[in-house]
């Protein structure tokens, strides 16, 4: 929390009302500049100081599941013991996107986004070798996407 | 129908695109220039993916543990199938709700049909979202489950080319384990 303490208005409006509508015109950061009134310089530098401290992942798209390539959620209930090794194995994969331990049986959560399902089953397959532990896979059946992005309250 | 199915120049444009954008006067221009193509041209094919709906966001992504949100919870229903479709939809509007996916069942271990994100500053909060969210759409008696994230071990923008070279470990764009 500490680093969001010190961000300025401009910076907060920057995270809060731009995760969507980035201008497709030539020159989009000097767009986004002049509604923020500053400097494009100094909004390509703010960018860049907020990716560098973590706080956005990239400036770009968010694609919807499954309409590039293939992907799929999938959970692997890994004993304790094993959980960072395996994590890490998990993670080694450039397939997968996203990675995280959650409290449940079904400890370890990750996404697999691939060009085609036939390398997401290879994707998938090479996981379960490796560790010697079952890979429940949960694809994306239905998507009940409302067009938000993530609002952020500063208080 | 997929992208990979459609268009090679779109394929390239989303290789080039997944991980972000340059962080120059003019990416589009840039990016065009890796794909020997012309910037109106980037431009318009972007603005044809967010128009299909391939691209549904396209803009600053943030990373929400970063910004504050350290509670994450996945909160995934067992809702009869005649039902779902109708849920569904009313779930993913609740304002704190951004995430909301039908998936298969699993059984015997897994009984669960839909999935939902919901993301918070504390433990607390989300769990009082989960509360307004089940008075409102009347789910007292539904099974569900919260999992509320632990450590993570990535996250990075998707990478969608077929690379299958990196069997070694490397450290993740997160730098590292976050706890």
């Amino acid at each position: 929390m500490a680093s969001t303490q010190h961000l300025s208005e401009r910076e907060k409006r920057l995270l809060n009302d731009y995760q969507e509508g980035l201008p497709l015109t030539p020159r989009p950061y000097a767009a986004l500049a002049h509604q923020l009134e500053c400097s494009e310089a100094e909004l390509l530098a703010t960018l860049e100081r907020l990716q560098a401290n973590g706080l956005i992942s990239r400036v770009g798209p968010v694609f919807r599941p499954n309409r590039v390539g293939a992907s799929t959620l999938a959970a692997m209930a890994v004993p304790e013991a094993r959980l960072e090794a395996v994590a890490t194995l998990v993670s080694a994969c450039p397939e997968v996107n996203h990675n995280y331990e959650r409290e449940h049986f079904f400890n370890l959560w990750f996404v697999v986004t691939a060009a085609d399902p036939e390398h997401l089953a290879e994707v998938i397959a090479r996981i379960a070798q490796q560790s010697g532990l079952p890979v429940m896979e949960l694809p994306m059946v239905e998507d009940y996407y409302i067009n938000l992005g993530f609002p952020l309250q500063w208080s | 129908m997929v992208i990979n199915h459609s268009d090679p120049l779109d394929l390239e444009l989303v290789h080039a695109i997944q991980q972000g954008l340059p962080l120059t006067p003019r990416p589009y221009a840039e990016i065009a220039e890796r794909l020997a193509t012309s910037e109106e041209a980037v431009i318009a094919r972007i603005a044809r993916l967010i128009a299909r709906g391939d691209i549904r966001r396209f803009g600053i992504v943030v990373r929400h543990r970063e910004l504050g949100y350290y509670a994450n919870a996945m909160v995934v229903w067992d809702i009869p199938d005649g039902e779902v479709s109708h849920l569904g939809p009313r779930i993913a509007r609740h304002p704190s709700v951004n995430l909301c996916y039908r998936r298969p069942r699993r059984p015997p271990h897994w009984n669960y049909n839909l999935f939902c994100m919901i993301h918070g500053r504390t433990r607390e909060e989300v769990e009082r979202h989960l509360g307004d969210l089940i008075a409102a759409h009347h789910l007292e008696a539904t099974p569900h489950t919260l999992l509320f994230s632990r450590r993570r071990f990535k996250q990075r923008g998707a990478c969608y080319s077929r690379t299958t070279t990196h069997t070694t470990p490397r450290p993740s764009t997160d730098g590292g384990v976050y706890r």
